[in-house]
C-alpha cells in the first residue's frame, strides 16, 4: 500500500442534447460535414448577437436539481476570454461567478460502501469547434458545427480518493444525466468528456499536494487508467525526493501515459466579465417546481426500489440502475414474469456478458424486455428447459423474435411426456450395458454418462428432471 | 436648391405625380458623389449597380401602382459598421478591407422594407473608436462647412454626407457620442434613441452595452421619419427592448406649452466654448417663447463620466475584436509561422493605433487582478450616473444642453492627445451611459462653424425629444442651413 | 501604480498584439495617463452600489429550441483567408 493518499476533483462536461445550438439555430446533430451545421452568428461574424435556447437552460436547471445542487435565483452569463481557432468570437460565453448549481452532491458506491462526493458547482456554457491535424504538421483544420452546442461543466470537489472512485463518480454522473434525459452522454461522441486535477499527499497531511491538470481521457477506462498512472509517477517523483509541478498534461491511451502539454506554460488570465449581449436570468420557484417534476426516479432512488420490492442484492441492483436502458429492459420483462431474480440474473449474466464480448450497446441487440419476461414465463411453465432457454436467448438477441416463435420453429418445445422419455431411456440402458455395470458396481458417475446419452437422443428436449426421475426408477428397480 | 432639400411628403408628391423616378434620385445621389467626395471622403464603398437596380425595380413598381413603403426612393448612406449582405463592409479598417458579409443587419433589411436605396457605405472612424473620423484606415472625412475641419465622427462620414447633399440621409452609430457630435459638428440632425429601441443585429460592436443605431438626417422631420422605419423589437436582439413603437410623425405638433426643461450646468460650465454656450442660451429663449419652462440643475456625477466610459467601452471592444483573428475572415498576415504569429501579426497589421490603443486599455482593464478597480468600479459609477437622470427625469421633461463643448476642430489638432480627444466627449457620454435618447439639432453657428443642441429624453420618449427638436427648429430658422459646397 | 513596459507586454501579448518597442513606450505613456485619470473614480464611495451591466431591466429573453437552416458552406468560406476541404485551415496548432 501506497504511503500517499491521492486527491482527485473532477470536472466534467456534458452536452445537452438540445435540437438547436445553444445561441442560434443551427442543429447540433452529430456528424456532418464540416462546417455546414454553422451560421453567422456561430461562426462569429462581425455584428451577430447571441439569443439564448431555454431549453437549454431548463436541461441545465434539470441536470443541477438531479445532482442536488441549489438552483440560483438569479444568474448571468459572462465571457471568458482567450484565442483558439476552435473558439469564433476568441471568447466563450460560460457563467463565471453566478453558475445555474452550486453545493450539490452525488453518493458512489465503492467496494460495497456508499460515499458521497460533493459538487462545487454546475454551469451553462457553450461547446467549441473541433480541430484536425493535417498529416506532417504543415497545419490544422477548423470544423465550426459543434461550435455553440450546449454544455454543463460540472465541478466535483476534492473528494474522490481513487481512480476507481473516480470511475464510479463518472458513471454515476452519466447514469443520473441519462435518466434525466439531457444528453446523450455518450464518451466516443464526445457528449461527455473529463477533466481530472489529481495531487497525492502523504497519508495525515492537511494541504494538499501539487496537482497536475489531466486532459484528453476519452473512455471511462481511460479515466482509471490515467489517474491510475498519474498516481504513480507523482508517488515516484515524491519518493525521488522531488517536487511535482502544477501543469497540465495528456493522457495517451496508447501509450499508457502521461505527457506535460507543451506551450500551456502561459498562465491564463480569462478576464471574465458580463456579457453585455445577453440579459439575466430569473429562476423563479414556479420555473423551478415545473423543472423538477419532469425528473424521473434517478438511479439510487430505482436501486433502493429494485432491493425492498424484489430482494436483489444491493451489487444487482446497483448494476441493473447503472444504465436506464438497462433497467427499463428489466421492468418491461417483469410485465411478464413475477420472477425478478430470474430475470436479473439473465440480464446480468448473458445479456451484459453478450454485450461486453461483443462491445455492443443494449440498443444494438433485438431482444426486448418484454421477450425476457415471456421466456423466463416459458419455463416456469416447463415449455423449455433451463438449457434449452440458452438457446432460446440467443436466438432473442439475434432475432428479436418472441420466445415462442423461436421454440415453435426450432422445435424446441421439451418433451415431459413420461411415456415417450421412457421408451428412449430403456433403450439407453439397453445399449449401454458398461454404463448400467458400472453404476450399480458404485460408480455414481456414469448416472451422467446416460443422461447425456438420452438428452441427446432428444436433441436436449426432454424435461431434465423427468429424465433423471425415470432413469433412476429403471436402474434401482 | 437640391431634389434632396424636398421634404419627403413633396418627393413622394412628385415620385407618384411622374414628375421624378427613382432612378433620378439615385443618379442624382451619385452625380453629387462625384462632385463632393473627392474633398469629403464620406463613402467607403459605393452600391452602383445594387442601388441603379433597386432604383429600377422601385421604379417599375410605382409605374404598377404597388404600394409605397415609408422611406420609398430615398437614397441613404450606411455607416460601414452597419453589414450588408454582399456589400463590402469594413468597418473603417484595413482588417475588414476584402470583407463580404454574408448577411444584412436587422436595420438594413429594415430599410429595404421600407423601399430606401442604399447608395454605399460610408466613411467612420476605425471600428467607430473616434470622435474626428482621422481614425479611419483609409482617409480622413473633410468637413463640408469648412474642409480644414473634421466632421467629428465617429459617424463622420455619414454626418458629413448628408450636410453635403449626397444622400437624402444616412444611418449612424453612437456609443458615447458618435451621432450626435458629427451631426452637431457638420450641421444636421443625428438622434441616438433609447438603448433596445433599435436592433443591435448586424451592427459591428464596439461597446454592447453602449451601442445604438441611428438616423442622420437634415431635419428633424426626416429624423423621424427614418427612426420610425427602424424601430422596433427583434428577437435576433437579446438586448433588444419588446416596446410599442409609437407613431412619431403625429408628435411633430410644434406645441411643447409647459414642458419643464432642466439645463445641466455641468454641460455649460468650463470648458465649453463661450459662443456655444451663448448659442444654446439662446436656444432656451427659443423654448421660452414656444412656452416652455427651463432651470439651471445638477447632474452631479458628469465630471466622472469620461472615465467611467473609457474603462467600459474599452474594456467591451477589447473582447469584441477579439473575434479579428485571421481565421474566419479578415486579413491574415503573410507566411505566418505558427498560429501565435498568425494571430498577432494579422491584429497588429490590420488594427491602427487608436484601436491597438483602446483594446490594450480595456484588456488591462479585466485582467487579472484590476477587475474590481476598474471595470466593476466603472459599472458602479455608471450606476450613479444612470441615477442622476432618473432623478432629473423626476421633475423635467427635458434635459438640454450643448451636443459638443465646441465646434469642428481642425484636422491634426487632437490627433496627438487621445485625453482631450475624449474630453470632448462630455456632453454627450452621460447620456450613453443612462442609455437615454438625444438629439443633436443645429442651433445656429459659431465662426461659420454650426453649433448642435442636444435634447436629451426619457428612455422611450422619443416622440417628446423629436417634438421639442421639431418645435425649436420651425421657430429658430436654422433648418435650412446649408454649407456653401461647391 | 504605474504601467511598465513589461506590463504593455503582457497586455499586448494576451491582446495578440505585436507592438514595437516605439509602440509600446508610446501605449505606456498613454495608458499611464488615462487610467491617471480613471483614479478619480476612487473619489467615489461606490459600497453597496449595485454595478450596472445593463440600462434596461431585461430578464429571461430566450428563444425556442428550433433549428432553422444553416448557412451554405460556400457563403461560410467565403471569407476565409485559407481553406482546405471545406474548412478553414490556420497553421499546425499543437498541444
Amino acid at each position: 500500500m501506497s504511503k500517499y493518499e491521492t486527491v482527485i476533483g473532477l470536472e466534467v462536461h456534458v452536452e445537452l442534447h438540445t435540437k438547436s445550438k445553444i445561441f442560434c439555430g443551427c442543429s447540433t446533430s452529430f456528424g456532418a460535414p464540416p462546417n455546414t451545421h454553422t451560421c453567422p452568428v456561430c461562426l462569429g461574424h462581425p455584428g451577430v448577437l447571441p439569443v439564448l435556447n431555454r431549453q437549454a437552460v431548463e436541461y441545465a436547471m434539470k441536470a443541477a436539481m438531479a445532482i442536488n445542487c441549489e438552483i440560483a435565483e438569479w444568474c448571468k452569463f459572462d465571457r471568458k476570454n482567450y484565442f483558439y481557432p476552435d473558439s469564433p468570437k476568441a471568447y466563450q460565453i460560460s457563467q463565471y461567478d453566478q453558475p445555474i448549481g452550486q453545493n450539490g452532491w452525488i453518493d458512489i458506491e465503492v467496494n460495497g460502501k456508499t460515499k458521497r462526493i460533493g459538487i462545487t458547482r454546475l454551469h451553462l456554457e457553450e461547446d467549441a469547434g473541433k480541430l484536425t491535424h493535417i498529416d506532417g504538421g504543415l497545419g490544422s483544420l477548423v470544423d465550426l458545427n459543434r461550435v455553440g452546442t450546449p454544455l454543463v461543466e460540472i465541478v466535483s470537489e476534492p473528494d474522490i480518493r481513487s481512480p476507481e472512485e473516480a470511475k464510479a463518480y463518472l458513471e454515476k454522473l452519466r447514469a443520473i444525466m441519462q435518466y434525466c434525459d439531457v444528453s446523450d452522454v455518450k464518451m466516443e461522441e464526445g457528449s461527455l468528456r473529463c477533466d481530472a486535477n489529481i495531487s497525492i499527499r502523504p497519508y495525515g497531511q492537511e494541504k494538499f499536494g501539487t496537482r497536475a491538470e489531466l486532459k484528453n481521457m476519452n473512455s471511462f477506462r481511460g479515466v482509471q487508467r490515467g489517474l491510475e498512472y498519474e498516481e504513480l509517477r507523482q508517488a515516484d517523483i515524491l519518493d525521488g525526493g522531488g517536487e511535482v509541478v502544477q501543469e497540465t498534461r495528456r493522457w495517451d491511451e496508447n501509450q499508457g501515459k502521461t505527457f506535460s502539454m507543451r506551450g500551456k506554460e502561459e498562465a491564463h488570465d480569462y478576464r471574465y466579465f458580463p456579457d453585455p449581449d445577453l440579459v439575466r436570468l430569473h429562476i423563479d420557484d414556479e420555473w423551478k417546481t415545473r423543472v423538477r417534476a419532469s425528473i424521473p426516479e434517478l438511479p439510487d432512488a430505482r436501486q433502493a426500489r429494485y432491493i425492498e420490492k424484489y430482494g436483489l442484492s444491493s451489487y444487482d441492483a446497483g448494476v441493473l440502475t447503472a444504465s436506464m436502458k438497462l433497467a427499463d429492459f428489466f421492468e418491461e420483462s417483469l410485465e411478464h414474469t413475477s420472477d425478478a431474480k430470474a430475470s436479473a440474473n439473465w440480464i446480468m449474466g448473458d445479456l451484459l456478458g453478450y454485450l461486453n464480448a461483443n462491445n455492443l450497446e443494449l440498443d444494438a441487440v433485438q431482444i426486448t424486455g418484454q421477450g425476457l419476461g415471456e421466456m423466463i414465463q416459458l419455463i416456469e411453465k416447463g415449455t423449455i428447459s433451463t438449457k434449452i432457454a440458452k438457446t432460446v436467448f440467443k436466438g432473442m438477441l439475434e432475432t428479436g423474435k418472441s420466445p415462442q416463435k423461436i421454440v415453435e420453429e426450432q422445435g424446441l418445445v421439451q418433451i415431459s411426456d413420461e411415456g415417450a422419455i421412457l421408451a428412449i431411456v430403456d433403450s439407453v440402458i439397453a445399449a449401454n450395458p458398461q454404463s448400467v455395470e458400472d453404476f450399480r458396481g458404485g460408480k455414481d458417475k456414469a448416472i451422467g454418462f446416460l443422461v447425456g446419452q438420452i438428452m441427446k437422443e432428444t436433441k436436449g428436449k426432454a424435461n431434465p428432471g423427468l429424465v433423471n426421475k425415470l432413469l433412476m426408477d429403471r436402474l434401482k428397480g | 436648391m437640391s431634389v434632396f432639400d424636398l421634404r419627403l411628403s413633396e418627393l413622394h408628391n412628385r415620385l407618384q405625380n411622374k414628375q421624378l423616378s427613382v432612378t433620378e434620385l439615385v443618379e442624382h445621389s451619385f452625380k453629387r458623389i462625384a462632385e463632393t467626395d473627392g474633398e469629403i471622403g464620406a463613402f467607403l464603398t459605393l452600391n452602383e449597380e445594387g442601388a441603379r437596380k433597386e432604383a429600377q425595380a422601385l421604379d417599375a413598381r410605382l409605374a404598377e401602382g404597388g404600394e409605397r413603403g415609408l422611406l420609398f426612393g430615398v437614397p441613404a448612406g450606411v455607416k460601414d459598421n452597419i453589414v450588408t449582405e454582399s456589400l463590402r463592409t469594413t468597418c473603417g479598417s484595413k482588417f475588414l478591407d476584402n470583407h463580404d458579409p454574408i448577411y444584412d443587419a436587422t436595420v438594413v433589411s429594415k430599410l429595404r422594407s421600407a423601399q430606401s436605396v442604399t447608395i454605399g457605405k460610408l466613411n467612420m472612424d476605425e471600428f467607430a473608436m473616434g470622435g474626428s473620423n482621422e481614425n479611419s484606415a483609409y482617409r480622413a472625412v473633410r468637413n463640408p462647412w469648412n474642409l480644414e475641419r473634421v466632421p467629428g465622427g465617429s459617424s463622420g462620414g455619414s454626418a458629413a454626407s448628408v450636410a453635403a447633399g449626397q444622400v437624402y440621409f444616412s444611418l449612424g452609430s453612437d456609443t458615447g457620442g458618435s451621432i450626435r457630435q458629427p451631426a452637431a459638428y457638420c450641421g444636421v440632425v443625428g438622434l441616438k434613441p433609447t438603448y433596445g429601441l433599435v436592433s443591435r443585429f448586424g451592427l459591428v460592436a464596439f461597446a454592447s452595452s453602449l451601442d445604438q443605431i441611428g438616423p442622420i438626417t437634415k431635419n428633424v422631420e426626416d429624423s423621424a421619419y427614418v427612426l420610425q422605419a427602424i424601430a422596433g423589437h427583434d428577437h435576433r436582439d437579446s438586448t433588444s427592448a419588446n416596446v410599442d413603437v409609437p407613431d412619431y410623425l403625429s408628435a411633430l405638433t410644434g406645441d411643447v406649452k409647459g414642458l419643464r426643461i432642466g439645463v445641466p450646468k455641468e454641460y455649460i460650465g468650463q470648458g465649453v466654448d463661450p459662443q456655444v454656450k451663448e448659442r444654446v442660451l439662446e436656444a432656451l429663449k427659443v423654448f421660452e417663447s414656444l412656452g416652455a419652462t427651463w432651470e439651471e440643475i445638477s447632474l452631479p456625477h458628469t465630471e466622472y463620466a469620461v472615465a467611467t466610459y473609457y474603462l467600459l467601452a474599452s474594456s467591451e471592444a477589447s473582447s469584441n475584436l477579439a473575434r479579428f483573428d485571421g481565421v474566419r475572415y479578415g486579413v491574415r498576415a503573410d507566411n505566418p509561422a505558427n498560429l501565435l504569429d498568425l494571430y498577432r501579426r494579422s491584429r497588429s497589421e490590420g488594427f491602427g493605433p487608436e484601436v491597438k490603443r483602446r483594446i490594450m486599455l480595456g484588456t488591462y482593464a479585466l485582467s487579472s487582478g484590476y477587475y474590481d478597480a476598474y471595470y466593476k468600479k466603472a459599472q458602479q459609477v455608471r450606476t450613479l450616473i444612470k441615477r442622476d437622470f432618473d432623478q432629473a427625469f423626476e421633475q423635467y421633461d427635458l434635459i438640454i444642453g450643448p451636443t459638443a463643448p465646441t465646434t469642428a476642430f481642425k484636422l491634426g489638432e487632437q490627433v496627438n492627445d487621445p485625453l482631450t480627444m475624449y474630453l470632448n466627449d462630455i456632453c454627450t457620454i452621460p447620456v450613453s451611459l443612462a442609455g437615454v435618447p438625444a438629439i443633436s439639432v443645429p442651433c445656429g453657428l459659431a465662426e461659420g462653424l454650426p453649433v448642435g443642441l442636444q435634447i436629451i429624453g426619457k428612455p422611450f420618449d422619443e416622440s417628446t425629444v423629436l417634438r421639442a427638436a421639431h418645435a425649436f427648429e420651425s421657430q429658430a430658422g436654422f433648418r435650412d442651413l446649408r454649407p456653401a459646397l461647391s | 501604480m504605474s504601467i511598465t513596459i513589461k506590463d504593455v507586454e503582457h497586455v499586448a501579448n494576451l491582446a495578440r498584439l505585436d507592438l514595437s518597442e516605439a509602440e509600446k513606450e508610446q501605449f505606456a505613456g498613454q495608458l499611464n495617463a488615462i487610467l491617471k485619470y480613471a483614479e478619480k473614480l476612487n473619489q467615489l464611495d461606490t459600497d453597496g452600489i449595485e454595478p450596472t451591466s445593463h440600462v434596461l431591466p431585461l430578464a429571461n429573453v430566450m428563444r425556442d429550441d428550433e433549428v432553422r437552416d444553416s448557412w451554405p458552406v460556400e457563403k461560410v468560406l467565403r471569407n476565409a483567408p485559407e481553406e482546405e476541404d471545406g474548412q478553414f485551415r490556420v497553421p499546425a496548432v499543437l498541444e
